[in-house]
């Protein structure tokens, strides 16, 4: 078939603008699929090296003191491969030149011996040298965030005691991959630093001489995690183990898992999205450009070509097409996802990469590509090759136009006639319309999904930060205080409001639903940080029963008037297991006497904070009763005078007693930066990748409208209209099109965002549904533009329609 | 006479388009004859451009059969129609319907690759003198030139029949007297059977026979005891 494929590789060049917006937009949606899920793997991928290669712990447990002998007995835990017996204290930390406090963590590493568990990555330097008091190594986005170099010093305040401290190497840890600090809800790590001391110079500081207080171990494979928590917590239970637990309730890889299961979210449900919207638009597009090949079709079955023939020469020229889209869009994507990789790479700190390669992805992404190609091209060709071929060869019979009210209308001078052939021929061929329109409003609902997260996250921080928490700082003590240290707090300089809470440690259970979490207690009347219900109106926590978040809800299956059972983890050494109905006297969320009544849901949910992290509520008195020592407070939020910040932080950073300070203007700067930077980078490639699929559509609607209708066009310039006159019976289509399609699209977008939502949400963070007018605008705007300049461009061709010509041929 | 390449009895073509019905062909019976050239006359609407669609395998009758030698072609399947379009039978339309964007010899070539037993596309053109203009691109050639393309291709399979559906009919008298020729010259030379559509009474004197048709019946048949050439056409 030599001459046919002649013919196709000049069909592709007499079409090559179409055929490009056609296969860019296919490539559109080959791109976000293969960037967005081949980051997603290169990272998870990354990670798992990371932890394989330096020996992440399975099991994390620590203690108050507890002695070094239990090392055999703890190794020798079957399903144990190694035990690290360490120090992690809590330390305060004084950077010269820099005015709020910072802490951290400092953890001992083994003399003489990498850890057998939870290695380091050395960056720069070296570890610090047996015995050293004075030498550390520190986290790398600690150093980076201060510009420390190996030689420099800084000031660190542990077990009460300032001391000087020389950095003598930056490392990166897998357990501290994401290093945060208490309070905060993105890493900050200028505030937040993590540090590694030699355990003998440790042992000493903190008088911890032949003890541990945290303990971290690698299995076998295949252990049987739950046995071996059980074994360890019986051999901690009496130096005060708070209770060990796995992986997925160590911090930093909590964290990250939330992060990267967003990214797999947005992995998972942005790219199908865009991939198959790309596939409807090409579908619909081949559909129509094969159709204007009706008469050569009919010329072809004339010569006596057949069915399957003709057929094989069009699938062809739709599959070349599909497959310049596919090799643009690996290309791009291949390269986007390396970008978005080593940006995140850069995020999380990982001390090298490892790509992906998923061949699997290209393989889905080619087969939905060319399949809707086909699909939409077999319909086409089908419908042609029926014909007889003389039927085929001649044009289509004029089509049975109505006339509804239109002549009426007309009649007045509200309608001209050229409007009129414009919207009767809209009317004419409802479905083509209907897809036309629906194709142009999946585009503005494209750019919504792309767009809508900015909004989302500015609701959201809006609402934590200036509907709940309200407080300028959250100071939280070194341990439970009696209530008299929040006189002291009040009685630091600046603060002009202060509002105890108490926090505990606890398992939350319903039947096999198990959550480690915290209780918050909460005073009655609270005002600077408010508990939100599900209409983020602000409710009191109950005096007894206990509030929790939506998330806590609906994972421990739990509705308002039931009851839970709470593992108190923490308090006095004990362990004690207390069902909170009984207890408590009160349902689980019953917005009993004191808090507004929402009857009927679990209205007593604070939705703020559902946002992020997972929470329960209950009055401090409640709390204190369930725990049995008396009143007691964790630390409290603040309100302070900003001209004297400076004041309270030199006095907080002479405190011993305050462990922490979270900032909250800090924490929402960062968390804004943070979450922007991340979003940024991926919305940027979807909107641009939006933008491109919009005016691949529209160009593509417009030029084939202008085929269909060239020679009736062409008869009306031979009438005597201008040419302004002409194409404004394409424009009047085209924007009935356009028009109709953005309430469509607004729809669309809002219910796809909505998936994203549902995909997005995870223990960590939960995004709210909130979709701006300014989105609803800006999409639009997006999608008007391009179709106006598809239609200045058609207009074009227009203008140049060779009467004589387009007249001569056929009839 | 037993060389009547096709015979139709009764045949019978209704059109409906949108709302209105046409009775394109109103029982039609009919012999085109063996190496004969016929020419079919009648104004538009008259029925013979229907006629030759359905003699040509191009389109299907309401009603009636036609038989092409002794195989009755209203009983083939479409697969055997696409083999018999291609196998016998030659065409040239009004519009001469080649593809813009293959040269005059690759639309040659387009019908010499699926043909059992074709000349080669030089032969073709050469034969409508068009031996210098075959890497031309349909819109690089004359109306007279497109329409001779298009003999070429039609005969470039050597058909048994030569249809054409108004061949001269968007020329001008020149070119047309040199699309007859053409024509003229492979009935000679090949004695190709071939049926021209025309509603030019003119040319109905280089025929063989000429077949007259008035509103879907045929309303006269006459045999032309002497032809005259191409050339000697009074347009």
């Amino acid at each position: 078939m030599r001459v046919l494929d002649r013919k196709l590789y000049r069909d592709l060049g007499r079409l090559w603008a179409q055929a490009l917006a056609i296969a860019l937009v296919m490539a559109c949606g080959v791109a976000t699929l293969i960037l967005s899920v081949g980051a997603y793997r290169s990272l998870e991928d990354t990670r798992s090296a990371f932890y394989d290669r330096y020996r992440f712990g399975t099991v994390f447990a620590s203690a108050t003191r507890a002695p070094n002998h239990l090392r055999s007995r703890i190794e020798n835990i079957s399903g144990v491969a190694s035990a690290e017996l360490r120090i992690v204290k809590p330390v305060l930390i004084d950077v010269i030149g820099m005015r709020e406090p910072a802490s951290g963590i400092v953890v001992s590493i083994p003399e003489f011996r990498d850890p057998s568990v939870n290695r380091l990555y050395l960056r720069q330097g070296r570890l610090p040298e047996a015995g050293r008091e004075n030498e550390v190594a520190v986290v790398e986005t600690f150093a980076d965030a201060h510009e420390f170099r190996p030689g420099d010093t800084f000031e660190a305040i542990m077990n009460g005691r300032k001391r000087p401290l020389k950095i003598v190497g930056t490392v990166l840890s897998p357990e501290y991959i994401y290093a945060i600090g208490p309070g905060d809800m993105v890493p900050d790590p200028r505030r937040y630093g993590v540090f590694f001391m030699s355990q003998k110079a440790l042992g000493g500081l903190f008088d911890m001489e032949g003890a541990f207080n945290d303990v971290s171990l690698a299995t076998v494979r295949d252990a049987e995690l739950r046995a071996i928590i059980d074994d360890l917590d019986a051999l901690l239970k009496p130096y005060g183990g708070t209770g060990a637990h796995d992986r997925e309730d160590q911090i930093s890889h909590a964290f990250l898992d939330s992060e990267l299961n967003q990214l797999q979210a947005m992995s998972s449900i942005i790219p199908p999205i865009f991939l198959l919207v790309a596939a409807f638009l090409v579908n619909m597009i081949m559909s129509r450009l094969i159709a204007l090949e009706r008469e050569q079709v009919g010329l072809l079955k004339a010569l006596g070509y057949g069915n399957l023939t003709i057929g094989g020469h069009y699938a062809k020229l739709v599959v070349a097409i599909a497959l310049v889209g596919l090799v643009i869009g690996s290309t791009a994507g291949l390269w986007l996802g390396r970008g978005l990789t080593r940006l995140y790479a850069e995020f999380f700190s990982f001390p090298f990469l490892i790509f992906r390669q998923s061949i699997d992805l290209y393989i889905l992404a080619g087969s939905v590509t060319v399949a809707a190609a086909l699909a939409g091209a077999v319909k086409a060709i089908w419908s042609t090759v029926a014909l007889p071929p003389a039927v085929a060869m001649s044009p289509p019979a004029p089509t049975t136009y109505r006339s509804f009210f239109f002549g009426r209308l007309q009649r007045l001078g509200i309608l001209s006639q050229l409007s009129v052939m414009a919207v009767r021929h809209l009317i004419r061929w409802p479905v083509r319309s209907f897809l036309t329109t629906l194709g142009t409003s999946l585009s503005v609902a494209l750019l919504i999904t792309s767009l809508f997260a900015y909004d989302s996250i500015d609701f959201m921080i809006d609402t934590i930060f200036f509907q709940a928490d309200r407080q300028d700082a959250t100071l939280s003590f070194s341990q439970d205080l009696s209530p008299n240290a929040l006189f002291a707090v009040a009685a630091l300089p600046g603060v002009i409001k202060a509002e105890p809470f108490r926090r505990t440690a606890v398992k939350l259970r319903n039947g096999h639903r198990e959550l480690r979490m915290a209780i918050l207690g909460v005073p009655e009347n609270a005002n600077l940080s408010r508990i939100l219900d599900l209409d983020l109106n602000p409710m009191q926590a109950p005096q007894a029963g206990m509030v929790i978040s939506e998330r806590v809800a609906e994972k421990l299956d739990l509705r308002p008037g039931d009851f839970v059972e709470v593992e108190l983890m923490e308090r006095n050494n004990r362990i004690v297991e207390v069902e909170v109905g009984r207890l408590a006297q009160g349902p689980v969320g019953r917005p009993d006497t004191g808090g507004p009544a929402t009857p009927g849901a679990i209205a007593v949910s604070g939705l703020a904070q559902s946002y992020v992290g997972l929470t329960a509520y209950m009055r401090s008195e409640a709390l204190d009763r369930l725990l049995r020592d008396g009143r007691q407070v964790s630390g409290a939020r603040i309100q302070v005078d900003s001209a004297r910040l400076p004041a309270l932080y030199s006095e907080i950073k002479r405190t011993p007693a305050i462990a922490s300070i979270a900032l909250q203007g800090v924490s929402r700067t960062r968390f804004r930066e943070t979450i922007e930077q991340n979003i940024t980078t991926s919305t940027t490639v979807y909107i641009t990748l939006a933008i491109i699929i919009t005016f691949g559509v529209i160009y593509n609607s417009a030029r084939i409208q202008l085929s269909e209708r060239a020679r009736e066009l062409a008869s009306l310039r031979v009438f005597g209209f201008t040419r302004a006159e002409v194409s404004s019976v394409l424009m009047i289509e085209l924007s009935i099109i356009v028009l109709l399609a953005q309430p469509l699209g607004w729809l669309l977008g809002y219910g796809l965002s909505w998936m994203v939502v549902q995909g997005f949400a995870n223990d960590l963070f939960r995004i709210p549904l909130v979709v701006s007018a300014q989105t609803f605008a800006y999409s639009s705007l997006v999608v008007v533009a391009a179709a106006l300049v598809s239609a200045l461009i058609v207009r074009r061709r227009v203008d140049r329609l060779d009467l004589i010509r387009v007249l001569k041929t056929r009839e | 006479m037993d060389n009547a390449v096709f015979r139709t009895r009764d045949l019978t073509k209704i059109y409906r388009t949108g709302e209105v019905e046409v009775r394109a062909l109103n029982g039609v019976d009919s012999e085109l004859y063996e190496g004969e050239m016929t020419v079919l006359l009648g104004p538009s609407g008259s029925g013979k451009s229907t006629y030759l669609n359905i003699v040509g395998g191009l389109d299907r009758p309401t009603s009636g059969t036609v038989h092409f030698k002794d195989r009755e072609l209203t009983a083939y399947s479409e697969r055997k129609l696409t083999l018999y379009r291609r196998d016998h039978v030659g065409f040239v339309f009004q519009f001469y319907n080649l593809i813009p964007s293959l040269t005059a010899w690759e639309n040659v070539a387009l019908v010499t690759e699926v043909a059992r037993d074709p000349m080669t596309p030089d032969e073709a053109l050469a034969l409508v003198d068009l031996g210098d203009r075959m890497t031309h691109f349909p819109a690089q050639l004359s109306g007279g030139e497109q329409q001779r393309v298009a003999i070429a291709r039609a005969i470039a399979k050597q058909p048994e029949v030569l249809l054409c559906d108004e061949p001269t009919g968007a020329l001008d008298s020149k070119t047309g007297i040199l699309v007859l020729e053409a024509l003229a010259k492979i009935n000679d030379e090949l004695g190709t059977t071939t049926a021209i559509i025309t509603h030019n009474a003119a040319i109905q004197e280089i025929a063989h026979r000429v077949i007259s048709f008035i509103d879907g019946k045929i309303s006269q048949v006459q045999v032309n005891e002497t032809r005259i050439k191409p050339a000697e056409v009074v347009w």
